[in-house]
């Protein structure tokens, strides 16, 4: 266990070290001067050579990839162009926003996602399976952007029982969470049903009728309980996807997130806050992954055994 | 292929308003004053947009615009994609390794997390999108077709051809990239709807196509600010985008299930 601990950590690591360069490249493919398109073209020699110099991009490329990994070591972000302040201070008043919104979604789409998915696998091949898969077909095919307009529409304008936007009491949660989190349901629910097919076919559930349980003790306790490993690490999985999309449903219902900032810095040509913001969102989906995985292996010992032989 | 016409039908009609479009007598720039935001009507079955513009006539703008950036998106990094991937699998070794590091790479970046940074540093524009989309997109393509080589590689008819004497490139493109057609194929169309979502995505940040040019994810945008007005201003666009990205999901679940009998007929296996 201790091998394949190492060799994950190792890995991400690996992984999140391409993506610290990758993102420090970003600054680097605007077209022209980055320090030009940033202060605009009223700005006089004297400040562009102000800021490249702040911004160290008078260095030597390799100088300056060092000195934003050094910087990232301690914690050191830089300033925001636009307020000025520390950004890893405006990256911690953003951050609770964000995880609120995700562990919500997160919420919705398990609430969603297990009654779906065992319905559809009990009653498989009935109106109730069609149904609940062509809701996950439609949950995978609505994106964020025209599903969090609806919703305001319906539950905000017309019925008036939730806030359109902002972040003010639970209430105001309720919408961002079911946007963001009915693709992740949708997806969950297709593994749930599909997973639970599987176990159900086995012996030992046919074992556990013979003893005469009753049908939804067997459900439950022998299948749904063998079925819940893989379901748990593709929603390990999809928590990290979900701070992607987490980007626009922040944008559609106005939430004070790191993604409703990463947009905010990009139409200010805040590059350094950009970069921060997009840093902080990869790595956090590279750690749940990772963590996923380990306790994925440490359930399943099967897992961790497969890495030696390859 | 069963259940394939209802798909096949919408797709039909986007790619026939799309490239049909110019020729049909439409104005998505003309202003009518006395018809801003006007809901649907007889004259006009989908109504006004907020500056008195056809909401029909703009939604074959963007019928155009998505079909554009997804041809050319998902044939661009489909083929770059399976290039790598089938190189990087073939060649193996270091190569193999570092090209393996630096798919992961590009895969740590959540959804489209990665494209809106590309799209928001490089500027607006259809060009930019494309690039961006194109910048994430080929990972999915080269680590589909690597994984298929990996396991094609010692095939019997591989190994005549390279004691044959065949060049790496010949036992590449003649020998092994056309094996992978099948699933390359169905990663292409759940591209398709990717791109689709992806591009209107960014043109609703504003960070895709700039006005006048018109995209579905824009529409919804300037849609939602004329919400309680005009809720048919975001309800087209929407509608439309929805469609097209259903129909090509289904087409590409019956693909599957037509390609790959493992991943489809799991369930039916199970009972």
């Amino acid at each position: 266990m201790i091998g394949f601990l190492l060799r994950r950590i190792l890995a991400a690591a690996l992984v999140v070290c391409g993506v610290v360069v990758l993102v420090f490249a970003l600054i680097h493919l605007t077209p022209g001067d980055p320090v030009e398109v940033m202060l605009g073209e009223s700005a006089t020699p004297a400040d562009q050579a102000a800021l490249r110099h702040a911004l160290g991009l008078d260095r030597p490329l390799p100088v300056q990839l060092a000195e934003y990994f050094d910087g990232l070591a301690h914690l050191r972000l830089g300033d925001s162009l636009y307020s000025h302040q520390p950004i890893t201070a405006i990256l911690a008043q953003r951050i609770p926003a964000t995880a609120e919104l995700a562990g919500a979604a997160a919420l919705v789409a398990v609430l969603l996602a297990f009654p779906l998915g065992v319905l559809a696998a009990v009653r498989r091949d009935t109106a109730w399976d069609y149904g609940s898969m062509g809701f996950a077909l439609l949950g995978v095919s609505i994106p964020n952007f025209w599903m969090g307009p609806m919703l305001i529409l319906c539950f905000s304008v017309w019925l008036g029982w939730f806030p359109v936007s902002g972040r003010e009491g639970l209430a105001s949660l309720v919408l961002p969470a079911v946007t963001l989190g009915t693709a992740m349901a949708a997806i969950l629910s297709r593994m749930v049903r599909s997973t639970l097919l599987e176990v159900l076919g086995e012996d030992y559930i046919r074992t556990a009728r013979a003893k005469g349980l009753s049908e939804g003790r067997v459900i439950l306790h022998h299948g749904l309980r063998n079925a819940l490993l893989p379901v748990t690490t593709l929603l390990g999985l999809q928590l990290g996807t979900l701070l992607g999309g987490a980007v626009i449903t922040e944008m559609v219902f106005s939430w004070p997130g790191v993604g409703q900032l990463l947009i905010d810095a990009i139409h200010r040509r805040d590059y350094p806050v950009v970069q921060a913001c997009v840093l902080l969102i990869s790595v956090t989906y590279v750690v749940v992954n990772m963590l996923t995985d380990l306790v994925y292996a440490w359930v399943d010992p099967r897992v961790r055994l497969a890495g030696r032989d390859g | 292929m069963k259940g394939a016409r209802g798909p096949a039908l919408v797709l039909a009609g986007w790619a026939c308003l799309a490239l049909l479009g110019p020729l049909l007598p439409l104005h998505p720039d003309r202003i009518d004053l006395a018809r801003i935001l006007a809901g649907p009507s007889w004259h006009a079955w989908l109504g006004y947009d907020d500056l008195g513009r056809s909401l029909f006539a703009r939604l074959v703008m963007g019928a155009r615009t998505s079909l554009f950036v997804a041809a050319a998106v998902v044939s661009l990094s489909g083929v770059l994609g399976a290039v790598i991937g089938a190189f990087s699998g073939w060649l193996g070794g270091a190569w193999d390794r570092v090209i393996v590091r630096i798919i992961d790479v590009f895969l740590a970046f959540p959804g489209i997390l990665l494209a809106i940074a590309l799209a928001g540093i490089l500027g607006p524009g259809i060009g930019n999108v494309v690039v961006a989309l194109c910048a994430v997109g080929w990972v999915g393509y080269a680590r589909l077709v690597r994984a298929q080589v990996l396991s094609l590689r010692r095939r019997e008819h591989v190994l005549a051809a390279v004691s044959l004497g065949a060049g790496q490139g010949r036992v590449v493109f003649h020998h092994l990239l056309p094996l992978t057609l099948a699933p390359l194929l169905v990663e292409a169309t759940f591209g398709v709807a990717g791109v689709v979502i992806a591009e209107a995505g960014l043109s609703f940040l504003g960070l895709g196509v700039q006005p006048p040019a018109a995209s579905w994810g824009g529409m919804i945008r300037d849609g939602t600010r004329y919400m309680l007005v005009a809720p048919h201003m975001v309800i087209v666009p929407g509608a439309a985008l929805m469609a097209v990205v259903l129909a090509v999901n289904l087409l590409g679940d019956r693909l599957r299930d037509r390609f790959d009998v493992r991943s489809g007929g799991a369930g039916h296996e199970a009972a």
